[in-house]
This record gives C-alpha cells, sequence and structure tokens, in this order.
C-alpha cells in the first residue's frame, strides 16, 4: 500500500517512465439503505470501464449503507464528468446515492 | 490514506453545512484598452474581457463537478473605469456607455456580476473621477450586473470629505433612479476607506493598478460549518472555542485555495489570494450572526456582541493564514444584514440597531453592509453616516465600507425584498439630528498621526 500512497501509477502494461506518471485517485462515495448486491454493482462498473480499486472502506448504521471507495482512473478512458453521471445513475437504479469526487479535496482539508 | 470519517466530514460541511466556494473573481486589467476615441475603447473593453474570461463560467462548473463542491459565483472585475475612460469621456452619459459594455459583456460569458465601475479618490478627484461618480446613477440604473465602488479615504491620505459630501447625494440619486425595483441599485454600490486591490467580493471588486494583467482571486465561505462545529462545544471556554474556530477555518479555506490552484491552472491565468471570509447568504443555516449566538448571544447586537465577533474574526484570519500560501481581499467575517437571516431576526427583535452595526465594523472585515434606510433620509445623513465610517477605517488601518441603501417611498417598519443572495432588509431607523454643517465644510480630513511611518 505505501507504493499507492506515493500517489505513482501501478497500471500493468505500461512502461516504466508511464507507470511514474501521477495516478489520478477519485473518492467514490455510496450512501443509502442496504440492499443485496450495491457493491457488486458498482465494481462491476468499475471493472468494466477499467477503474482500479485501490481501498474499499464500509460501515453500516442502523440499515444505512456508507461505504467509500479509494479507486485509480488512470486507465478509464471515459471523461470525469461522464464517468460520475454514469455512477449516479446506476446509484439511482440501486437507490443510493453515488458521488464521484477527486482525491485532492479530501487530502487538502484534512492532511498538512 | 484517508478514511471513510474524513470523507463523510467533508461531504457533510458540502451537503448539510452549506460549505462552498462563494466566489471566483477573474482580475483583468483594461489600462491597454485606453483610447481617447469612445467607440474605439469599448470595443477594447469588449474584446478584451470576453476573450479573458469566455472560458470561466465552463471552468468553475468543471472544477466544481470534479471536487463536488459548489462554487457559487464567477465574477470578473477591472480596473477601476475612471482610469480607462478619463481620455475618451467628456459627458456621464459616455461613462455610462462603458458601464453598458461591461453589463454586456458580463452577460455574454455568463458571469453574474461585473465590478470595477469604480473611482479612486482618497486624496483628491481628477475631473474623470468626478465625471464617473456623477454617472453612477445613470450606470446603474442602466445595466443589471454591472457594480460600482468608490474608494474615499485611507490611513495614509486621510478622508476625501468632498467626495464623501458627493456620494451621499449620488446614493440617494442611485435610490430615485431604481426605486421602481425599491432602489436596488444602492446595493451596487459601495464607499470604501483603504479599500483592497485583490478583493473577489461584490459589490466591492476591482482589479487595482498594482495587479498582473490577469489573476485569480477566491473567496471561500463557510458560516455554517463554524457555527456546527461550535455546537458540539457549548459550554467550554474561550480557549477551546477559538480552537474549535481555527481549525475549522483552516479546513474551509484549504478547499478555497485548492479550487483557487485548480482554476489558475485549467485558466492559465495566475493564482492572486484567497480571501478568507465567512460570507452568509440569506439561506437557512448559513448566517455569520448564528455563529454569534452559538458563542453565547441571544440574538446579534445583544452586549457583547463586539467582542464576540471580534474573536470570531481573529481566529479566521489565524486558522486561514496558514491554509493558504496567499492570503488577501477582505478577508473576515462579513456582517451584511439583508444577506444574512439571524441579522434579519436581530433587527426585527430591535435587538440590531445602526449604531450597534457600527461598533461591530471596528473589528469585522468590512463595514455596514446591506443596510436598508428610510427612502426620506437625507444626503447630508448618508454622508455623515459614511464619514463616520471612513473615520473607524483611517483610524484603526483596516478597510471599512458602506452600503446603504435608502428605500424610496418606505420608511421603518416596512420590508424590502431584493431578492436571490442580496436578500430581504427590515427598514432601519436613522438618528435624525443634523450634520449639515459638518458634511458641507468641505475639503479633506488629515491622515492620522500613526499613518506617518517613514
Amino acid at each position: 500500500m505505501n507504493f499507492f500512497e506515493n500517489g505513482f501509477c501501478a497500471c500493468g502494461n505500461n512502461s516504466g517512465v508511464e507507470r511514474m506518471s501521477r495516478m489520478k485517485r477519485t473518492i467514490i462515495t455510496v450512501v443509502g439503505k442496504d440492499t443485496v448486491g450495491i457493491i457488486a454493482k458498482v465494481c462491476t462498473y468499475l471493472a468494466e470501464n477499467g477503474i482500479n480499486i485501490l481501498d474499499i472502506s464500509q460501515t453500516i448504521v442502523q440499515e444505512y449503507f456508507n461505504m467509500m471507495m479509494i479507486v485509480d482512473t488512470c486507465n478509464c478512458d471515459k471523461q470525469f464528468g461522464d464517468m460520475a453521471d454514469e455512477l449516479a445513475e446506476l446509484g439511482e437504479e440501486i437507490g443510493v446515492v453515488i458521488k464521484c469526487q477527486k482525491e485532492e479535496i479530501f487530502d487538502k482539508m484534512h492532511r498538512i | 490514506m484517508i478514511n471513510l470519517y474524513e470523507v463523510t466530514e467533508t461531504n457533510k460541511m458540502i451537503e448539510k453545512e452549506n460549505l462552498d466556494v462563494r466566489t471566483i473573481t477573474l482580475g483583468i486589467s483594461l489600462l491597454d484598452c485606453i483610447d481617447s476615441d469612445l467607440q474605439k475603447l469599448n470595443e477594447k473593453i469588449y474584446t478584451k474581457i470576453y476573450e479573458a474570461a469566455k472560458d470561466l463560467v465552463k471552468t468553475g462548473e468543471e472544477i466544481s463537478r470534479e471536487f463536488g463542491i459548489p462554487i457559487v459565483n464567477k465574477r470578473i472585475s477591472v480596473t477601476p473605469i475612471a482610469l480607462i475612460g478619463g481620455a475618451a469621456c467628456k459627458t456621464v452619459e459616455d461613462f455610462a456607455s462603458i458601464a453598458k459594455t461591461l453589463d454586456k459583456v458580463a452577460h455574454e460569458v455568463g458571469v453574474n456580476f461585473i465590478g470595477g465601475y469604480s473611482a479612486l479618490v482618497s486624496k483628491g478627484m481628477t475631473a474623470a473621477d468626478e465625471l464617473l461618480i456623477r454617472s453612477i446613477p445613470l450606470a446603474l440604473s442602466t445595466t443589471e450586473r454591472v457594480c460600482s465602488s468608490v474608494n474615499l479615504g485611507s490611513t495614509k491620505t486621510g478622508i476625501n470629505m468632498d467626495a464623501v459630501k458627493l456620494m451621499g447625494e449620488m446614493i440617494k440619486e442611485t435610490a430615485e433612479y431604481t426605486k421602481e425595483q425599491d432602489s436596488l441599485g444602492c446595493a451596487k454600490l459601495v464607499v470604501f476607506c483603504n479599500a483592497p486591490d485583490d478583493n473577489p467580493f461584490m459589490a466591492g471588486a476591482f482589479h487595482g493598478v498594482t495587479e498582473a494583467d490577469k489573476i485569480i482571486n477566491v473567496g471561500v465561505s463557510g458560516p455554517g460549518v463554524v457555527k456546527t462545529a461550535l455546537e458540539k462545544v457549548r459550554g467550554e471556554n474561550f480557549e477551546i472555542l477559538c480552537e474549535t474556530i481555527k481549525k475549522t477555518a483552516f479546513k474551509v479555506t484549504r478547499v478555497g485555495q485548492l479550487v483557487a490552484q485548480e482554476a489558475s491552472k485549467m485558466l492559465n491565468v495566475p493564482f492572486g489570494i484567497v480571501d478568507l471570509s465567512l460570507a452568509p447568504t440569506p439561506a437557512i443555516g448559513d448566517s455569520v450572526a448564528d455563529i454569534l449566538c452559538e458563542i453565547g448571544l441571544e440574538y446579534a447586537g445583544a452586549p457583547g456582541t463586539t467582542a464576540a465577533l471580534a474573536l470570531l474574526n481573529d481566529q479566521v484570519k489565524k486558522g486561514g493564514v496558514m491554509a493558504s500560501s496567499y492570503v488577501g481581499g477582505l478577508s473576515g467575517a462579513f456582517i451584511p444584514v439583508s444577506e444574512d437571516q439571524g441579522m434579519i431576526d436581530a433587527v426585527v427583535a430591535g435587538a440590531l440597531t445602526l449604531e450597534k452595526l457600527e461598533a461591530m465594523t471596528c473589528v469585522c472585515s468590512v463595514g455596514l453592509d446591506m443596510i436598508a434606510i428610510p427612502g426620506d433620509t437625507k444626503a447630508t445623513t448618508i454622508s455623515g453616516i459614511i464619514a463616520d465610517e471612513m473615520a473607524i477605517g483611517m483610524v484603526n488601518q483596516k478597510t471599512t465600507a458602506v452600503r446603504i441603501i435608502p428605500v424610496i417611498g418606505k420608511g421603518v417598519g416596512e420590508t424590502v425584498e431584493f431578492g436571490g443572495l442580496l436578500g430581504y432588509a427590515p427598514i432601519m431607523p436613522v438618528n435624525q439630528f443634523s450634520c449639515d454643517a459638518f458634511v458641507n465644510r468641505g475639503g479633506r480630513i488629515p491622515a492620522p498621526i500613526h499613518s506617518f511611518k517613514n
């Protein structure tokens, strides 16, 4: 995990130089009433779009599902906005709220 | 690595506590547009602003989407128009034509306000300065998005009382010109002492002559976030209170710094400053007055208000300074009346008066802001109010301002509705005793002794 924390890309087929390029880390949050298959559906979408999951944490408080994923979108061809819209749509289908935000906003706010 | 708790905290600030970036303001120098031909001048101004700002709104929206943080306003500030129009404008109508050009380009690029219909007359007025000031009522009544400001004094120069007198008359005239809209023109007109060159907030934003060709300034805001943080330390002592405000201000400002850097990168315009501000809106839970109540006051305006505001302002600065590489603008807590539901409630309850607001302006970042007064208030009385506020700024070496609205046809007890971010306000009573002889003396008040530092 230290490798990721340095913020470098670990994408498989790239050359050495490309591998050192900055990773595009995005935080995906999923909040809503717990139901079967939330993680499966989100992960399927991510896999289909070449988005690598770096970390997942999840809790359930009073039947409310609360999940955060740290993902790397450097191999995803889609524009950030399109990806965010599609995930939000997927969320609506499942009945949860899915938000995509670039990691920097959290990093800046919580780390000196 | 970022954890779930931190992500939830940030998103709660955005979704429930109204954390937002209040404005990205693009400062544009118009010095290279100066021309003695009015038509050419207007064309050059239009082209320069359009080219510089055509991607501003789109960029703001993109940043907002990527980080999931609302960026409420995208705005433009320009070099004070009195300097730009001096060579071409011979009549008030000439100057007002520049205001129309600014309004047109603001509509075209999609910004909601454009600031800089301004004159800097802290020591004296040139003929162009005076002409611009006299054109303000016409300019503001024939445009929608243009904001005007006039710097009337500074710690270094003293107060230009001739200009103070003239501005009292112009505020009254602007109110008359826009009386069909409850004197809305005056909500877009502010007078300053010690006006900063890099203020991103309207109505007082202009692009100072000390600035680069183009610059990005960002104003952050988060009264709701501070209020919620303080709810958790009710009853604790001042040390804990102050630490909590500082930490919260740090977090809020870091978001502003991030947005400013991103905007600067995407627009290829240098980053100027972050303005560390607590800027309220009329929305519930987005109020500076509510923070004062949370600190321990029944209403803003109760005894202790000035002290509470002083500590709030100071802690916001202390927390924010470390969060940003460059800090500037007005930086501090804003206390507009009509734009803050808690302030409105305090006025309605009888807790907050014009005199108490004046005391509060000694310790906060701006001044008498968005205050509605009876429409029959005399121009000299308005000048007297302005002179008092300018004196506070001059002696305390801080920015002070007056944005006051004499609502034509309305009196104390009535309410005026400006709409949107400008909110609504109960009309406040004004001291009825005369200051005519004082205002009519003419000339200027010398700079205070402690300004001679060389």
